[in-house]
């Protein structure tokens, strides 16, 4: 399988200094606004180490709590479904839309449906799903995958938006103004809710001891799908499983501050059994989870999906989300995608500078930083890794193993900064001369310096 | 208290003065400094590239040669990181312990152990930007990362503010990582280098012209994309402004 080349995907992004500059600016500018109210509140590092520990608690107990939750939606009156996979999760939907003769969907956002490649399996049998989140319909309209877990459009200009819509509803090509974009979107929408069978969105928080779901959105995207049609159908991974009532409160409290710097997300519906009339369904998906929770990596299952990691993430934000080809990006990305798909997705661990913000935003103490040695360590041991890293780890190996064979290698390679012709050492063979002037070779080494000024006596 | 000096491979080659500076300055102080000749790398480029498990060999050489010491101390944050936190593929016997727990960067030796509270000999009358490399910053907490709210503090900022006329500043996006990252800066050339054009305009549009830092790595990275790209900086590594190198 082809693996996944984000660097170079990347690459055309840097390239494009209008989208890029946008990008860093809009997501940095995420990460000040998280950073300046989270400096208001006293206890916000006890929160993150409180969410932490309610995580590995949870995650700990799970197959208790799970037990639990089951019973407290069917008392309240809600249809449970148990998904093992992707495939399972969307017959499962598939099988209550035909069921009900459900023809018409909008849906709010949902990363585990993205990672079910739910849309396209619906599609096939003839039901048309409908994006509720705006970003995430502009997305659609594109064809392409959200870019980002709270900003699915976050990488496109305005400009984009107003030729797309052009292209698909018909708006003026020229008119980027805010308001104009979202009047077209809204006349567009308003059909889709009004006549939609069911409804579906994701799930940020399961409440075991309440049997209820909670859905955070600042556009109402999940209310609408939700509240309007006869039929809802909800779906959640094991993990976002938390124990009580009470603990929401905190979670609440961290999730919209670490991902967008705003105090509370607009809207924080509770769905706690259908309404009057309506049949509601959740579908509770494992998909992968139960194997990292007994593995070595099990505390990326902390991850609330919040997107903080990806707005610090100096990587991230200069090469945007499409660039990791996956339904996950940026730092959660790069240790979650290999545990779906190792061979697809091996090179995402090393879109890394090892720089650790991601570990110091993160509101659940997810140790991604960690995460991604681990991954790396993984994908050579599987034998994934790739052939020049392969040739470099030799190569570096023998140099670096005694100060004998470091020296002979500096000896050679202070010759050749000092003695080879400019041409040779700013050509394309030296991928550092691109951006980079070459150091500046030193008259001596420090071991010379020692030897020359203390006359090779080790002692002061 | 004996003092063991590792000067770790990039610094050797390619930034003696750092070690040069790093080593006068610790002879000021009533110590036993040893230069430990043979010690080579520390084996970071092989963790990096997810080759832990065959720095064995390296790993073996290096903590025979790191025993006997109270303290080892490093010029180069990164490297003290890999010692700390990443010397895991050799058995982890009392000695690599001792080893592990007692190496410093220089910044924290003489910050944390020495306790360091003037420096007589030091002057350099400039606003100086501290850059704090993202290992010295967020793995060996030499200050507070801006992502943790916590009390604010900063041992290279401290030490930096003992030297006559120097005033400490930052860049606006103080501790965004300049994307060196070793190895990172050759497989990812093109992120690596929009990273430090950034952090280099970042210093430009704040009138910054002297840049300092307890990483020369993330040094070098900046000092030579600026040259590059026409931004006028001039970069010293902590220790030669500490020693009064720095002119």
């Amino acid at each position: 399988m082809k693996q996944v080349n984000q660097v170079k995907l990347g690459a055309k992004f840097i390239a494009d200094t209008p989208h890029r500059v946008s990008h860093d600016r809009c997501l940095w500018a995420a990460r000040m606004r998280r950073d300046s109210v989270a400096q208001r509140i006293p206890e916000w590092e006890e929160m993150r180490s409180l969410a932490s520990q309610i995580k590995m608690h949870t995650l700990s107990h799970l197959d208790s709590y799970l037990e639990m939750f089951e019973e407290k939606l069917k008392a309240n009156g809600i249809h449970v479904h148990w998904a093992l996979d992707a495939e399972g999760h969307n017959r499962i939907v598939l099988d209550i839309f035909q069921s009900h003769g459900v023809k018409v969907v909008t849906k709010g956002k949902s990363m585990l449906m993205d990672e079910c490649d739910m849309r396209p399996f619906l599609a096939k049998h003839g039901i048309e799903v409908y994006e509720a989140d705006l970003g995430e319909r502009i997305q659609q309209l594109d064809d392409q995958r959200p870019s980002h877990i709270v900003m699915p459009a976050i990488h496109k200009l305005r400009g984009d938006v107003a030729k797309l819509f052009a292209e698909k509803l018909g708006s003026d090509p020229d008119i980027d103004d805010p308001s104009y974009l979202n009047s077209v979107m809204r006349k567009d929408m308003r059909q889709h809710y009004i006549h939609a069978d069911a409804g579906m969105c994701g799930v940020n928080f399961g409440i075991a001891e309440t049997g209820g779901i909670v859905v955070c959105t600042n556009e109402g995207n999940a209310d609408i799908s939700a509240n309007v049609p006869p039929l809802f159908v909800a779906s959640m991974g094991i993990e976002k499983l938390i124990p009580t009532q009470s603990d929401l409160a905190l979670f609440i409290r961290l999730l919209s501050r670490s991902a967008l710097g705003l105090d509370i997300t607009q809207y924080t519906s509770h769905y706690h059994g259908p309404r009057k009339g309506q049949e509601m369904h959740l579908i509770i998906v494992d998909n992968g989870r139960t194997a990292r929770l007994g593995s070595e990596y099990w505390q990326v299952l902390k991850c609330i999906r919040c997107g903080a990691c990806m707005n610090t993430c100096p990587v991230f934000r200069r090469t945007s989300g499409l660039s990791y080809d996956a339904p996950y990006m940026g730092p959660i990305g790069i240790v979650l995608e290999p545990s779906y798909n190792l061979d697809r997705y091996a090179r995402l661990p090393y879109s890394c500078t090892h720089c650790g913000s991601c570990g110091d935003v993160c509101p659940a103490k997810v140790p991604i930083p960690d995460l991604v040695f681990y991954w790396r360590d993984v994908v050579v041991k599987q034998g994934k890794d790739q052939l020049s890293h392969r040739i470099e780890e030799d190569g570096m190996e023998l140099v670096l193993r005694s100060a004998t064979n470091l020296s002979h290698a500096e000896k050679l390679g202070l010759w050749a900064l000092r003695n080879l012709p400019q041409g040779l050492l700013n050509s394309s063979l030296n991928p550092w001369a691109k951006a980079h002037t070459n150091p500046e070779p030193p008259k001596e080494t420090f071991r010379q310096y020692y030897a020359r000024k203390y006359n090779g006596n080790t002692k002061k | 208290m004996k003092v063991g000096f590792f000067v770790p491979c990039y610094v050797d080659m390619l930034a003696p003065q750092a070690a040069i500076s790093s080593f006068e300055l610790l002879k000021r102080f009533d110590l036993d400094v040893e230069y430990i000749e043979q010690a080579a790398c520390c084996g970071l480029p092989l963790t990096d590239m997810g080759y832990d498990h065959k720095a064995c060999v390296l790993e073996n050489n290096l903590t025979k040669w790191l025993s006997g010491y109270d303290y080892i101390v490093i010029p180069s944050g990164i490297c003290t990181d890999q010692i700390r936190n990443h010397l895991v593929a050799v058995e982890q016997t009392p000695e690599v312990r001792h080893i592990r727990e007692t190496t410093h960067d220089i910044v924290d030796f003489l910050h944390d152990v020495l306790q360091v509270k003037s420096l007589p000999w030091a002057k350099f009358p400039h606003k100086v930007a501290l850059h704090n490399g993202c290992h010295s910053l967020r793995s060996l907490r030499q200050a507070r990362p801006t992502e943790l709210m916590i009390p604010d503090y900063s041992k290279p900022a401290a030490l930096l503010e003992l030297v006559d006329g120097l005033e400490v500043a930052y860049a606006t996006r103080r501790d965004e990582c300049c994307g060196f990252g070793g190895v990172f800066s050759i497989w990812d050339e093109s992120c690596s280098s929009q990273q430090g054009l950034d952090k280099v305009s970042d210093y430009e549009r704040n009138g910054l012209k002297y840049v300092t830092s307890a990483d020369f790595s993330c040094l070098m990275h900046q000092q030579c994309i600026a040259r590059k790209n026409g931004v006028d900086i001039k970069t010293y590594y902590i220790a030669e402004i500490l020693n009064g190198d720095a002119v």
